[in-house]
């Protein structure tokens, strides 16, 4: 897989991490969208079902934001994790709602519970949480309890 | 579907609100309907009105803790959750449960997927008039959770399952009421069918009624018995088999309808297939051998050897203070709750909490396919294919 991502796009994986044997591949954010299209209609791939996305607030690291992406190709019984960093200041990424229209909800909650905005989804509102909430709770710096 | 066409007219369309006290709906969900005459022109939905914190909530507890609020999740199915977070702890940790004790999960997962089948067979089959199936389907679930009250002491928020293994021995005498369970339950599944199957307004009422065709349900990440009904044999039993499913001999039920009648026969025959599992697991499970797996200062030791052991005594005291560290690192599990995929991910930062816990909860991807199942049908048809997608509101909203 990694193979054939990188024969597609040299500069497509920043970094290969192989834990409990589940693979992760660090994409770059700006390639994001491209490279979901590419494993979505690769033929020898197709990582057509977007099960799942994952934020991880690094506080204090920086790049602060962990985006993981679990996909899963239905044909070939494989599954792949793909990871975005994203800066603190600027926690902003591609939507992948247009290339998988299951995003759609999973982005609008991590919009609500972590401020991550994602450009390009069409409609992103809170989606747990009332409209008029201060803050975005799943962040390390907000506490567990006693902020309202 | 030409009816429904003439039944559109050139009049204004209607906004009506539906919920989020609607007993249809099944908890406190609300949809905001755009309504034409019967005609639902657009249908949204609105979540969040159980939403508890749960994930944030586990960051402040120690991994084992956190068990307890996961059966709080899907509370219809409460040990599938505790499953899927306690495998991919132990995936953290890369522990092996003994196999008497990952025999007895898949065991009591089943019973815990027919008695959530059941719930929602009954309550789908109430929101459509046919009220006795629901009396019938409750009674029998209630003997699958006096089973599960055997074995944990609760009904239903057990926390039976334990990170390394199961919380405690269960009692003699356990898989003889298992035995007489499974030997009653396939005639009572035949006495449901023989009420709706061939019933005349239950097929009026499902058949061509919310069509979800493959390639949109796999677009919209929809899985468990609403992608089975459309063609796709995505099973995570099968595909990611997890706690030894690899050794079980089951089919996956599949349709081609993929309609609401498709999806409630692929759930009857679900239950038949677990009723396979049960047995499969009754003979499987050793009569003895250790329920947890042993690692000293993760595993709690067995109460004995705390009696004879300083060090277990220690070991005991530390686990339930400190609780354990798993390596830094992040992982993914997936099980197949009997809503479709359940994902656990879990991400360590070295200490003894959980630096964060995700939850893929089915029923929030698979009620995003609402719009898709009920625009352009009547409003009634809006009832079956809400019940039709078996949603836990207190999964959607967590």
């Amino acid at each position: 897989m990694e193979q054939k991502l990188r024969a597609w796009d040299p500069e497509a994986v920043t970094q290969t991490i192989e834990f409990r044997g589940e693979l992760t591949l660090v994409v770059p954010g700006g390639r994001l969208r491209r490279i979901m299209e590419y494993l979505q209609t690769e033929p020898s791939l197709e990582f057509n079902f977007l099960s799942d996305i994952s934020v991880v607030d690094r506080l204090p690291a920086e790049p602060r934001f962990e985006l993981n992406y679990h996909l899963v190709s239905l044909p070939n019984r494989q599954r792949l994790r793909l990871r975005v960093w994203l800066s603190g200041a600027d926690p902003t990424v591609d939507s992948l709602t247009p290339v998988y229209p299951t995003a759609d909800w999973h982005e609008r909650e991590i919009f609500d519970l972590f401020g991550v905005r994602f450009e390009g989804h069409p409609d992103l509102r809170r989606i747990l949480l009332p409209d008029d909430w201060e803050g975005y709770p799943l962040r390390k710096d907000y506490p567990v309890e006693g902020f309202r | 579907m030409t009816t429904i066409e003439t039944a559109v007219g050139t009049t204004e369309t209607m906004v009506l609100n539906m919920g989020p006290q609607h007993p249809s709906t099944h908890g406190v969900l609300r949809v905001v309907l755009e309504l034409d005459g019967e005609t639902v022109v657009k249908a949204r939905s609105e979540i969040g009105y159980l939403h508890t914190g749960i994930e944030k909530s586990c960051e402040a507890l120690t991994y084992s803790q956190a068990i307890t609020l996961t059966d709080r999740i899907d509370y219809l199915a409460p040990l599938s959750n505790n499953l899927g977070y306690c495998l991919a702890v132990e995936k953290l940790l890369a522990i092996e449960v003994p196999k008497r004790a990952q025999y007895a999960r898949v065991l009591l997962t089943e019973l815990t997927r027919i008695a959530s089948h059941m719930v929602w067979l009954g309550t789908h089959a109430m929101d459509l008039g046919a009220v006795s199936v629901m009396l019938y389907c409750f009674r029998e679930r209630e003997q699958i959770l006096g089973i599960i009250e055997m074995v944990s002491g609760q009904r239903m928020m057990s926390s039976y399952f334990r990170i390394g293994g199961l919380a405690l021995e269960p009692p003699p005498g356990w898989l003889d009421r298992v035995n007489r369970l499974i030997d009653m339950l396939p005639s009572r599944i035949d006495d449901y069918e023989e009420l709706l199957t061939h019933n005349s307004i239950w097929e009026s009422r499902t058949r061509g009624i919310g069509v979800l065709e493959a390639k949109d349900a796999i677009a919209l990440g929809v899985s468990g018995p609403m992608l089975r009904a459309a063609g796709v044999d995505y099973d995570v039993r099968k595909y990611f088999p997890y706690s030894s499913y690899e050794e079980f001999d089951f089919n996956v039920p599949t349709r081609t309808e993929a309609d609401c009648y498709a999806r409630y026969l692929v759930r009857l025959a679900e239950m038949r297939e677990s009723l396979k599992i049960v047995r499969q697991a009754m003979n499987k499970i050793p009569a003895e051998g250790p329920i947890r797996a042993d690692v000293p200062g993760i595993i709690p030791p067995q109460r004995e050897e705390m009696k004879t052991d300083m060090e277990a005594l220690i070991y005991h005291f530390k686990i339930f203070t400190e609780g354990f560290a798993p390596p830094p690192g992040e992982v993914y599990q997936r099980i197949e709750s009997p809503r479709g995929e359940l994902g656990f991910f879990v991400a360590s930062d070295g200490s003894a909490k959980p630096c964060r816990v995700k939850v893929r909860a089915p029923s929030f991807v698979n009620l995003q396919s609402l719009p898709k199942l009920s625009e352009g049908g009547l409003v009634a048809d809006l009832i079956a294919c809400i019940g039709t997608t078996d949603i836990v509101l207190g999964e959607v909203d967590r």
